[in-house]
């Protein structure tokens, strides 16, 4: 088969760039931006992910079909937090409804 | 190169291909392909496993946040960030390990592959040695020894569930990253013997495969569990 060999240039440029986004998530993390922090944190960490994957991982010169395999690892992976958050986080939003024994409104005859 | 052509014979064809080639692919691109695309399908599979985890991990962060902000703020970021550029690191020797073999350099492979597996084991060293002995000492290991403090209050619970997720999924990442070594080893051994070649080596990039798979795990470990709410005015929490 033809591999595609990737210049050395990039895997450093790859390397470096993940190393700096470490020390910024590191040094962000001194500074107060309130809940931002935890945005901040979890964007660098994406941003390292996608140079990962892209330039470490091959996926930049991957055939689609792999391409849609990992997308929809990624996907699933969505699915499952999302709605996961989506029923612990609106739990409180809707009162739990008393039970039906000895609440005013139960015995008024018409 | 009888036996080779002897061999392309057998196929109804004159032409001779690599003996690489298993018989039940066209060509190597085919069998390198499918080879990549299944260790991508276990991947994702490994993606949800650990998602699991950071789901659950989700869920009680946003219950017990000033629990788990106390028990990150007893972990030494300067051990987490470090661990981080050692497994960057890692990853670095690794894809050039799959260039050497790619370029037909067979010592460079042997060395790249031996500095991965150094690199990893750096990783798991400063794991064990520094934070885990640590966190023994200071009675934050749940189940074995684990006492709460009185500076905590109320809160004492939700740091012990921190730290049980903490043990929890850096221990599974352990265990991934000791696999991954296991797995380089057998790799060193069949770049030694020269088995790969710029046509094959199939083994080498699906093990990077999994190499960055646990590396990119522990990227979003990092800042999840040594950076929670920020590290700012932690103020004499140890």
């Amino acid at each position: 088969m033809s591999s595609h060999v990737v210049p050395l240039k990039i895997y450093v440029g790859v390397f470096l760039s993940l190393l700096f986004f470490t020390g910024l998530t590191t040094g962000v993390a001194f500074i107060d931006l309130g809940p931002f922090n935890t945005v901040v944190a979890l964007a660098i960490a994406t941003i390292k992910m996608l140079l990962v994957v892209l330039f470490f991982m091959h996926i930049r010169s991957s055939s689609g079909l792999t391409r849609v395999v990992v997308a929809a690892g990624f996907f699933w992976l969505a699915l499952l937090i999302a709605f996961t958050l989506s029923d612990e986080l609106t739990r409180q939003w809707s009162p739990i409804p008393s039970g039906w024994g000895s609440g005013t409104t139960q015995s008024q005859p018409r | 190169m009888a036996d080779l052509i002897a061999h392309g014979a057998a196929h109804g064809s004159a032409s001779t291909h690599s003996p690489d080639l298993q018989h039940h692919f066209d060509n190597m691109t085919q069998q390198f392909e499918a080879s990549n695309l299944g260790m991508w399908v276990f991947l994702a599979t490994e993606v949800l496993f650990f998602g699991g985890l950071f789901a659950a991990y989700t869920v009680y962060r946003s219950l017990y946040l000033p629990g788990f902000e106390i028990g990150s703020h007893l972990l030494d970021v300067r051990f987490g960030a470090a661990n981080t550029a050692v497994l960057i690191g890692s990853s670095l020797s690794m894809v050039l390990a799959i260039r050497a073999a790619q370029t037909g350099q067979r010592r460079a492979q042997v060395f790249l592959l031996v500095l991965t597996m150094i690199l990893g084991a750096a990783f798991l060293g400063i794991k064990f040695t520094f934070e885990w002995r640590n966190d023994y000492l200071e009675h934050l290991v749940p189940g074995i020894n684990f006492a709460y403090r009185p500076e905590w209050g109320a809160n004492g619970p939700h740091v012990q569930m921190f730290f049980l997720f903490y043990f929890i999924m850096t221990s599974i990442h352990a265990l991934h990253m000791i696999i991954g070594i296991g797995l380089l080893s057998v790799l060193t051994w069949m770049a030694a013997r020269g088995r790969f070649s710029p046509e094959y080596y199939t083994p080498m990039e699906v093990s990077g495969l999994y190499w960055h798979f646990v590396d990119i795990v522990w990227i979003f470990l990092f800042p999840l569990l040594y950076l929670i709410g920020g590290r700012y005015g932690i103020g004499g929490g140890h």
